[in-house]
């Protein structure tokens, strides 16, 4: 276990009694990361927060959070949580609520004043500031929450579901201020339901089922992930299939599914898998070279939703 | 100390903005200012009849340890009411994610909220109390004996209630806590009854039902010895729903403070291992 993670974990279980809530976490995140934790409702994903905020004691395995035991006030001193279920004491102006966090964060009266109103600037609640939470909808009450974890300037922010309230411009707002704690080096763990923000903003995912990491793999835009390549072509034939295959080393997805039933001028869509962009020019050589007619070449990306899928299983939990 | 000096501060703000301190205040302001009048009324019905001193002095114990009757009650219902949710609440909407994920202990959350309301409760007390004592003295010219000790029981029994309150809440959901409470107050009131018309009767079974009742949930005798202490020994010889033919001890009183002390330090340890 290095000092440049944030979060490591070995073999973290818990258990509540006869339910396993999460199996096996076995995990590392690198201090400055944008780590996203991904999977199906019920996979876990909440639990494993808890336990590295100390909310919850672990079952067995070990867990280090910025170098210490999770949830000791040393560690929690540097860590911003905005909770799932954002619930604040309603009856605080929202003004109140930050002082209050501040207070418990050990923030001096000054740094308090100073930090209320830059996190409530940041979340777009300045106007509100002396008004009760009773008040507030349930945006609000996200952004407010939202600011209460970045208030003390954490160096590891837990987001646990961080948008599910809020509208596009609000969304926008997440991920603008995901990527400026970025820039200030804080690393953040994102528990999210919305692929597309973990998309525009993880470094890092995590797809979890059932308590378990399944597959971790990098997000960012140099990274070569799979490529999907849609191919509609003419004149298609089987031996063009079998290259194809022994090409890309993958099975080729093939519509209309049976090849011999195509008429000789009708198309066919293949859709395959490249592992590197640079094989382009050489699957369109090959193509044509196999005297089918090339109508057109789409490489797309795999997108997270697939790979989601793909990872997890579409099979819909329930939960 | 500074954690949960906040937490404490914010037990009070709550119940200011809540309004419950503005109502707490007018209806115990109420109370007073009508046990005035009625006292008022007595004192001159008394004086305008020719009745010897004793009665008289008799008539002031028994309205004033009345009076202290009702307080007892409401200790126990503000005490009970004021912190059932306290601790439940917070764990049942998640309010609490927010405030134990700060830089704190745990047990600090438990100890500031059991603080603000000890003092809140305390403060009360001694303003209803003080006041009952002095339109007493000011209608009547009259004070009870030991008022200062009656008034310390009352504070031990909130005292009582509210740790045991935060104990059950740590476990329990508001709901099952109110119940538990209420039940226990129920059994003890009830086990006061039987130990009361046991030592009328000598029953000793009779008694060790009251005592033991006691034992579960100290509040009832700790009332009973504050009307003992507060009324002068002649009265004490007479029947009357105040009088105790079974005196609980001081021991009681020492159990009392005992039986607090564990359910507090109890409630800091159960909250600080249980999972949020």
């Amino acid at each position: 276990m290095t000092n440049a993670s944030a979060i490591v974990t070995e073999a973290l279980r818990k258990e509540y009694g006869r339910n396993v809530a999460v199996a096996d976490l076995t995990l590392n995140v690198p201090r400055g990361e944008i780590f996203g934790f991904l999977g199906p409702n019920g996979a876990g994903k909440s639990t494993s927060v808890k336990m590295l905020l100390g909310l919850v004691q672990a079952t067995s395995g070990q867990a280090q959070v910025l170098g210490t035991r999770p949830g000791t006030p040393t560690t929690m001193r540097q860590i911003g949580f905005l909770p799932e279920h954002f619930r604040f004491p309603e009856w605080l102006q929202a003004g109140e609520l930050l002082d209050l966090h501040g207070r418990l964060a050990g923030l001096d009266r000054a740094t308090r004043r100073r930090r209320s109103a830059e996190v409530l600037e940041l979340v777009g609640l300045s106007e509100q500031r002396t008004r009760p939470l009773s008040g507030f909808s349930k945006g609000m009450l996200q952004r407010i929450g939202l600011a209460q974890a970045l208030l003390a300037q954490p160096a590891l922010v837990f987001l646990d579901e961080p948008s599910s309230a809020l509208d596009p411009f609000g969304r926008m707002l997440v991920r603008e201020i995901i990527r400026t704690l970025k820039k200030q080096g804080t690393t953040v763990f994102l528990n999210s339901h919305l692929l597309g923000e973990v998309e525009a903003t993880c470094d890092r995912v995590a797809f979890i089922k059932q308590g378990r990491v399944l597959h971790t793999m990098p997000l960012d835009a140099s990274n070569t992930t799979q490529l999907v390549v849609e191919l509609r072509v003419g004149d298609a034939s089987p031996a063009l299939l079998t290259m194809l295959e022994q090409f890309t080393g993958n099975a080729v997805r093939i519509q209309p599914p049976n090849i011999a039933t195509i008429p000789t001028n009708g198309t066919t869509t293949l859709e395959l898998l490249l592992a590197d962009p640079a094989q382009l020019p050489t699957l369109a050589h090959h193509v044509i070279a196999h005297g089918a007619h090339l109508y057109a070449l789409t490489p797309r990306r795999t997108s997270l939703e697939e790979r989601f899928l793909e990872i997890v299983g579409n099979t819909d939990s329930g939960q | 100390m500074q954690i949960v000096a906040t937490l404490t501060w914010l037990t009070f703000h709550e119940a200011r903005r809540r309004r419950m301190v503005v109502a707490a205040l007018l209806l115990g302001g109420l109370f007073v200012g009508l046990y005035w009048l009625g006292l008022q009324a007595i004192v001159n019905e008394l004086n305008t009849n020719d009745v010897s001193f004793l009665v008289r002095q008799g008539a002031y114990n028994f309205l004033v340890v009345a009076a202290l009757y009702v307080v007892h009650f409401l200790t126990v219902m503000l005490s009970i009411f004021a912190s059932v949710d306290a601790i439940s609440g917070e764990i049942a909407t998640h309010t609490i994610h927010t405030i134990a994920t700060r830089p704190i202990r745990r047990w600090q959350i438990v100890l500031g909220k059991w603080l603000g309301y000890v003092l809140m409760v305390t403060l009360y007390l001694v303003l209803l109390c003080g006041g009952i004592f002095a339109v007493s003295w000011l209608a009547a010219g009259y004070l009870p004996p030991n008022p200062i000790t009656a008034v310390g029981l009352l504070i031990l029994e909130a005292i009582v209630l509210l740790s045991l309150s935060l104990l059950l809440g740590t476990q329990f959901s508001t709901l099952t806590n109110g119940v538990v409470l209420f039940m226990l107050y129920g059994l003890a009131f009830v086990g006061a009854w039987v130990e009361q018309i046991g030592a009328f009767l000598q029953s000793s079974a009779a008694i060790r039902i009251g005592i033991i009742s006691s034992l579960l949930m100290p509040v009832e005798s700790l009332w009973r010895r504050a009307a003992y202490l507060m009324q002068p020994p002649l009265a004490n010889a007479v029947p009357t729903p105040f009088t105790s033919a079974s005196l609980p001890s001081t021991a009681m009183v020492v159990y009392a403070i005992g039986y607090a002390l564990l359910a507090l330090l109890l409630a800091l340890r159960v909250f600080g291992r249980r999972d949020l």
